[in-house]
């Protein structure tokens, strides 16, 4: 483990911090990626939709905004644990 | 494309050279959801107040303007990047996610020092104005062809045609 020789210096509370520091990393950095994932795959579906039908953009625009928004609701809980062990 | 191709089997438009010059329809859903959360925001701010105090109150108070600020920017983002190319646009939409993540935990670090920081109101109001303005929202978009934003307002909408008066 890369942490492995870092821990070995640390003792008593010092550990208990580090151990919140990496854990809040990790929750907000993992949490990012699935929203990450879905934000492009839906992002490049309504591209290809707008592309190919110009005249419903508006529609898909909308619909595409909101997409956005309900997936970044998940890296947002993600923030939140982050914030929660960071901060609490 | 001749006249006689399907719209579907049709070649897609080039998506760098593609722009949309529709109306800023998310700019409209997101104007519009500052609009309803300004009344509900003082709500959202007491409820916090009731168990955390003032302290929680201003971490709430914060935590609704950083919510407001996300989708305000998000709009701005895929609005002014529509009108350029869609190619723009998702680079917009996908460097703007990691943006808008970033600077909303620049603006939480800046303040964690603060007296009135509080974490748990701060998280809990976070999630549930972003998540309760965007189900409330729904009920008022109407994403269709005639109204591809949001749906008309009742005193928009034409006036049913008057029945001629009976002659008896």
């Amino acid at each position: 483990m890369a942490f492995a020789p870092l821990v070995a210096q640390i003792s008593g509370a010092d550990q208990i911090s580090f151990g919140e520091a990496i854990s809040a990393g990790f929750a907000y950095g993992l949490a990012a990626i699935g929203p990450g994932i879905g934000i492009g795959y839906l992002v490049g579906q309504s591209v290809q939709a707008m592309a190919r039908q110009p005249e419903a953009a508006g529609m898909v625009r909308t619909t595409m905004f909101l997409g956005i928004a309900f997936t970044e609701a998940l890296a947002l809980i993600g923030f939140v644990v982050f914030v929660l062990l960071k901060f609490a | 494309m001749s006249a006689t191709t399907p719209a579907h089997l049709a070649p897609p438009a080039p998506a760098m050279v593609t722009r949309l010059d529709g109306p800023a329809v998310e700019q409209q859903v997101a104007s519009d959801m500052l609009r309803r959360a300004l009344p509900v925001a003082p709500v959202v701010i007491a409820l916090c107040a009731i168990p955390w105090g003032l302290a929680g109150a201003a971490s709430s108070a914060y935590a609704v303007v950083i919510v407001l600020a996300n989708f305000a920017l998000a709009a701005a983002l895929l609005s002014w990047s529509a009108r350029i190319s869609l190619g723009l646009l998702m680079g917009a939409a996908l460097f703007g996610y990691l943006i808008r993540l970033g600077l909303m935990a620049v603006a939480v670090i800046a303040v964690h020092n603060m007296s009135w920081f509080m974490a748990w109101p701060l998280g809990l109001t976070l999630i549930a104005t972003h998540l309760g303005l965007l189900v409330w929202e729904l009920k008022f978009v109407s994403a269709s062809l005639a109204f591809p934003g949001l749906k008309p307002r009742p005193e928009a909408r034409p006036a049913p045609l008057a029945r001629p008066a009976r002659k008896d």
